[in-house]
């Protein structure tokens, strides 16, 4: 239970700590450290309009945030945010397109940004956060879902190499509601989220999905916390990594708790990563811990190698040139997950980011 | 008309003790429109000779020459091996995951042909020949073997030879895993191509089941690294009866 400690108090954290200690803090222009104001803005917002849905900025003190996960920098986001972004779906409401919450930017000073999404309960809808540009930023997302809700949440980290992001999106889930998570981080200098459940009644489910690919001087890290707090609730965690290039870093932490209390609970994580060339470093640690043994299933893996030989052998034995058999092999690692966005456009996109990313590292 | 040569064709594999040798001096020449039958016990180095000619990492050449049409083999890359006519029916085929077959068949078509085959004649081809091998479109849409029974990688091996039209076709035990009738019709589907294309053809298998459908001009017994003993059709015959106990020296 690395993140949730009521004993946490504020303070600036350093490389010693557990948490920290992958994270090259230098690199975060101060928004961690307590000496280093940080300004306050509501930088995402939503463009359209649609029945069943509403979107305001409303004052921070009219929306305390009721995420049960802390962390030392969500801490100051809450801290000092002074106003939030509030996106509710009414109840019942079944939103057909989905909902973009579009990031603005505006320098490198650093920033807090505090969004909070409910959905009420048998809603559904797909809510899409897009990042670019160049930003120092900490943020805090708590989502909502109240019974039989749907949400497939998406959070596009599609930054400039100088970007600084630190993100803590924390979900609450449900009786028989189902939230799908898909992070997807392809750029930023330093990246590190956050994506933390928890349950609010039986029959809930999570299904976490990621990719992230890291080129040269890149760190990019997530830490996924799952904390089966109560009976009967699911979760499904699979993250998928490349890495190409000197120094590109990548850290991936997966903590699912299953408490005491927890029985029936179903869970699975898997993290694979794809080291595309020597100097990349990929840290992977699933990281399961078990009160109850009156559950359905739990079991994690991680994988970390390069390419499979036997796969390139077959594709070129078929006349596929070396460089186009890789591609389409991480075309297909990463499809898996891609694939299930239900968003085509942004599938595209996504996709010829990656190739432009490993013609990049290639070249 | 093409000819492949395989001459004194000796190959290592490297291992934890050191270099292994496999391959002893392996000397064989297929041309167009002939079908050479491969038979040997397990571990004799038959499915090695098959990948060294397709250029495997995993083998080193330590002696001998592999010529297409005159031209070195063994000094090309895996693709430019496939591009100048070889195939290989692999014994047990890779799957691929998040690579969809349709994608698969049409890159690699793209690659051999020199050109991206036409949209509209290409699905079409594709559909027929999925269709001759019995097999089920929907295989066009799932990942290249992934989750494919024994019997339907198979199918699928004979898939791509059928459009790719190789000039030489190596078959590592195509026929194993196959039932009865899935023989049959994979068993006609090469038969279709080395008909139509005239390819010749080298048959690793242990049984004469499949030497019913797909007739051999030549038998070869394979034992410890290289061919033993050459004959007719009939020389299957007799290995099925009597085995290899003759060849092999305990
Ligand atoms: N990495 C390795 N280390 C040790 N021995 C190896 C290695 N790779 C292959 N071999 C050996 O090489 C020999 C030839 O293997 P090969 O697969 O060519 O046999 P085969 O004739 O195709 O057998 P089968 O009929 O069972 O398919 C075997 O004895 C095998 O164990
Ligand atoms: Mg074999």
């Amino acid at each position: 239970m690395v993140l949730n400690s009521n004993l946490l108090e504020s303070h600036t954290p350093t490389s010693r700590e557990e948490l920290w200690r992958f994270t090259p803090l230098a690199k975060l222009r101060g928004l961690h450290d307590l000496e280093v104001s940080l300004s306050s803005r509501v930088s995402l917002g939503a463009s359209v309009e649609q029945p069943g849905l509403s979107v305001e900025i409303v004052d921070a003190s009219k929306a305390p945030s009721t995420s049960s996960t802390n962390d030392l920098v969500s801490m100051r986001v809450r801290e000092l945010s002074s106003k939030v972004l509030i996106v509710d779906i009414a109840q019942n409401a079944e939103i057909a397109t989905p909902i973009y919450l579009t990031r603005t930017v505006e320098s490198l000073d650093p920033e807090v940004s505090r969004t909070v999404i409910h959905l009420g309960a048998n809603s559904r809808a797909t809510v899409v956060v897009e990042n670019t540009g160049s930003i120092t930023l900490a943020e805090e997302i708590v989502i909502t879902l109240d019974s039989g809700a749907n949400l497939n949440f998406v959070s596009l980290q599609e930054w400039e190499s100088d970007a600084v992001h630190l993100g803590h999106h924390h979900a609450i889930i449900g009786r028989d509601a189902t939230f799908t998570s898909t992070v997807i981080t392809l750029g930023g200098s330093l990246v590190r989220l956050l994506p933390t459940v928890e349950y609010a009644g039986p029959g809930a489910s999570a299904e976490l999905s990621g990719i992230y690919f890291a080129t040269s001087g890149q760190h990019l890290e997530h830490r996924i916390h799952v904390d089966h707090n109560l009976p009967h609730a699911k979760s499904r965690v699979n993250y998928k990594g490349a890495l190409s290039g000197d120094k590109a870093r990548t850290v991936w932490f997966g903590d699912v708790f299953i408490r005491a209390n927890a029985e029936g609970t179903d869970t699975y994580e898997v993290n694979r990563n794809l080291l595309l060339s020597d100097g990349a470093r990929a840290d992977s640690v699933p990281n399961l811990e078990i009160e109850t043994g009156e559950i359905v299933g739990a079991g994690h893996a991680s994988t970390t190698g390069r390419f499979d030989d036997e796969q390139l052998f077959y594709l070129e034995s078929r006349g596929i040139p070396a460089n186009i058999a890789r591609q389409l092999v991480i075309r297909g690692f990463f499809l898996e997950i891609v694939s299930k966005l239900g968003l085509p456009q942004i599938e595209e996109r996504i996709m010829t980011r990656i190739e432009a990313e490993l013609e990049k590292a290639s070249s | 008309m093409s000819t492949l040569e395989i001459k004194n064709l000796q190959v290592a594999v490297s291992t934890d003790e050191g270099m292994k040798q496999i391959l002893r001096g392996v000397d064989l020449t297929i041309k167009s429109g002939e079908t050479h039958a491969i038979m040997g016990p397990n571990g004799s180095g038959k499915s090695t000779l098959a990948y060294s000619i397709a250029g495997h990492p995993k083998y080193t050449i330590t002696g001998g020459s592999v010529l297409l049409d005159g031209v070195d083999v063994l000094e090309m890359r895996v693709d430019e091996r496939a591009k100048a006519g070889l195939f290989l029916a692999m014994q047990y085929p890779v799957e691929v995951p998040g690579v969809s077959v349709s994608n698969f068949l049409r890159t690699a078509a793209t690659a051999i042909r020199g050109e991206a085959p036409k949209v509209r004649t290409w699905v079409g081809e594709v559909k027929e020949a999925m269709a001759s091998l019995n097999m089920d479109p929907a295989f066009a849409e799932r990942n290249v073997n992934e989750g494919f029974s024994g019997g339907e990688k198979k199918r699928h091996e004979i898939l791509q030879m059928e459009l790719l039209k190789p000039k030489i076709a190596i078959l590592d035990e195509t026929d194993s895993g196959l039932d009865v009738d899935a023989l049959r019709i994979v068993s006609e589907g090469v038969n279709r191509v080395k008909d139509s294309h005239n390819i010749g053809i080298m048959l690793i298998t242990h049984y004469t089941r499949i030497l019913r459908y797909i007739k051999p001009d030549f038998v070869h017994v394979f034992a410890a690294g290289r061919i033993v003993e050459e004959g007719g059709a009939e020389l299957a015959e007799k290995l099925e009866e009597k085995g290899y106990a003759e060849y092999v020296t305990a």
